[in-house]
């Protein structure tokens, strides 16, 4: 038989979830919602009537050559993203594992970045890299590397995936600090003792037994190049020049806010809306699988 | 093969000194038990002779060659861990060849030497497996299997039964006993468990808070202590200690009574194991029954020496029956008494 505790029926419980459950409508729900009904609608371009067109503005989209460029560059930004601070973090973090004194105030000092809002991380990046002001294209100079991000599009690139990347490398670091620590230390020394040297300790036992937490950051270092590089590309290029480092989620806002095209931006967003989900979903499906010591 | 030299070794944390100018030899093939209560330095001793803890003072001589600064993987030891230490990712197989592979050892060689060594362990079935589908002694098994492999100069076991349930223990001490005997390695033992340490060790070093107590074999340790440390140590329960009077030819407890024994006159400590204790009617020891233990094989009467708070266990063959309170008597052969300065604690003669 199977026996449960009953509690009378109350409105306590529904009031406990309730503010919860209102802001997840109000700010997820509802917006969504809208957005989804956004986009089956044409407005006319003085914006005085809306018609209603089913799947008319993906199919648009789909047909977009620009569209389409501005997807590739998203995979391309994210993968540069993603493998840049992971390989960074990865490197620090084996470091930091090492370090006995004063790790704390390695680890504490190494968080700050992620505590920059990304728009002051992207203004940061505009004043070292100006080319008239900033100190990096002075050096750049000496070394016969004519920087001009307002110009060049790989180089403003290059920009975006810096500052991106480092912003996103204080988190990175502490899943794998934390992921290295949990490894018990009789194991490296096991190691040690079958006379693996440490470049060969660190293939062989730490990387993969960290590879959940590698799986994990790539998943979420994903979803943040794809939706919250917003800040950064807007302070840094603003998209540009020509719509070189427009990824996804910026051309939403260009298309919408700047190009008034209300239907074809709500159906871009759309479509990052389920991108989203996938990787979420994909997330919770694999990245349960744990490591057994 | 090899034999370790210890000469006036010292690790220190910082100014806090752990171990203390150990000296010891250990020959070659010999199987030496480092026994002594938690935190007493047994394990960082071990794992100074590993490399896994630098050296503060002294030198490791392992075959007459100084290994103060080479790495663990240039010593050519191996060593079982406590929890086992194995590859969690790999397979039992891929467990035990990695020493080898590391060692860039032909494939056939690595496949002849892992199978032969999970034959002698009995673990051949289990070689495509993981860690993880293991039980605990079958783990304890791989974790041996590794060691064998490398068919190292010593083997080094840190506390490798401690995580084993009581029967599967006393069965993987006497099969590791009978690895050691088979292969003939120089082997280094850390345990706290003093049973395991008698049954296992040729010879034994009995550490305590950073000193050697005692480095001798198991019944030089349990004939001739040379330390209250050491008497109250090894034998189980542990032995008497009655504070005692002596003037050369007999001896005076705490209660007044009297027993021959001769001894430099003055304070001493007397030291009598429970199993020593034999009844008789006007023997001179005297305990106060305060509880027993009926153990089947013999029974534990646990009490005071009659008169005084001097705590002391008599242990006697088969059952006895005793009401609690009762006085019983007891006597010892003058060889089983064993007399320590009360100030040093050292043995006296």
């Amino acid at each position: 038989m199977l026996k449960r505790v009953h509690f009378p029926s109350s409105v306590l419980p529904f009031l406990l979830v309730a503010p919860q459950i209102i802001v997840t409508v109000v700010f997820f729900l509802w917006p969504a919602a809208q957005a989804i009904y956004q986009s089956f609608l044409i407005e006319d371009a003085f914006g005085l009537s809306t018609e209603f067109v089913w799947f008319e503005n993906f199919e648009l989209l789909f047909a977009d050559a620009h569209y389409l460029d501005s997807f590739w560059r998203t995979l391309f930004f994210s993968a540069a993203v993603a493998l840049l601070s992971m390989s960074v973090a990865l490197i620090l973090a084996g470091f930091a594992d090492r370090i006995v004194r004063g790790a704390t105030a390695y680890r504490t000092l190494l968080i700050w970045p992620y505590a920059v809002a990304p728009v002051l991380a992207g203004a940061l990046w505009v004043f070292m890299f100006n080319p008239t002001l900033g100190i990096f294209p002075y050096f750049l100079d000496m070394l016969g590397v004519d920087w001009n991000h307002y110009l060049n599009g790989s180089q403003a690139m290059a920009l975006v995936i810096f500052a991106a990347a480092w912003k996103q490398i204080a988190y990175n670091f502490l899943f794998y600090l934390a992921a290295m620590q949990s490894i018990p230390l009789s194991l490296i020394e096991a190691a040690a003792i079958d006379g693996a040297g440490p470049v060969r300790r660190f293939k062989d036992f730490v990387f993969p037994l960290i590879s959940p937490t590698t799986f994990f950051l790539l998943v979420i270092n994903a979803v943040y190049a794809f939706f919250d590089t917003f800040g950064i590309i807007h302070a840094i290029t603003q998209g540009g020049p020509a719509n070189s480092t427009t990824i996804l989620v910026y051309k939403v806002f260009n298309d919408g806010f700047v190009g008034l095209d209300l239907g074809g931006s709500a159906a871009q967003s759309v479509i990052l809306m389920f991108l989203v989900i996938i990787m979420t979903v994909v997330q919770f499906r694999y990245v349960e699988r744990k490591v057994e010591y | 093969m090899a034999s370790i030299t210890l000469k006036d070794l010292v690790k220190a944390y910082g100014d806090t000194e752990v171990l203390h100018h150990i000296d010891g030899q250990i020959a070659d093939g010999e199987f030496v038990v480092i026994v002594g209560p938690s935190g007493c330095g047994k394990s960082t001793l071990l794992r100074m002779i590993a490399g896994l803890e630098t050296v503060t003072g002294g030198d490791i001589q392992i075959a007459d060659q100084v290994v103060n600064d080479l790495e663990p993987a240039d010593r050519d030891i191996a060593m079982v861990f406590q929890n086992y230490a194995l590859y969690p990712h790999m397979t039992v197989r891929e467990n035990m060849a990695y020493g080898l592979k590391i060692r860039r050892i032909s494939k056939a060689e690595i496949n002849r030497r892992v199978e032969e060594a999970a034959d002698i362990l009995e673990i051949r079935p289990y070689l495509e497996r993981k860690p993880r589908q293991l039980s605990g002694g079958q783990r304890q098994r791989v974790a041996m299997g590794r060691a064998i492999v490398r068919d190292p100069q010593v083997f080094l076991f840190d506390e490798p039964l401690s995580n084993l349930d009581a029967k599967l223990r006393v069965q993987m001490r006497l099969e590791i006993r009978k690895l050691q005997q088979k292969l003939g390695v120089t082997s280094i033992y850390v345990t706290h468990d003093q049973v395991e340490a008698m049954t296992l060790g040729d010879r034994l070093m009995v550490l305590n808070g950073g000193y050697v107590e005692q480095f001798g074999t198991p019944i030089e340790l349990y004939d001739r202590p040379q330390s209250m440390f050491v008497g109250g140590f090894i034998g189980s329960p542990a032995m008497n200690f009655l504070p005692a009077d002596a003037d050369g030819a007999t001896i005076t407890l705490a209660n007044g009574t009297t027993l021959a024994g001769e001894v430099r006159a003055g304070a001493v400590t007397m030291g009598i194991r429970p199993e020593h204790l034999i009844r008789s009617e006007a023997g001179p020891v005297r305990l106060k029954v305060q509880m027993m233990e009926q153990l089947g094989a013999n029974t534990l009467l646990h009490g005071v020496l009659e008169g005084t708070q001097t705590e002391m266990v008599a242990s006697l063959p088969g059952h006895v029956t005793a009401e609690l309170g009762a006085v019983l008597s007891f006597e010892a052969a003058a060889e089983t008494l064993h007399f320590f300065a009360p100030d040093t604690q050292k043995r006296i003669e």
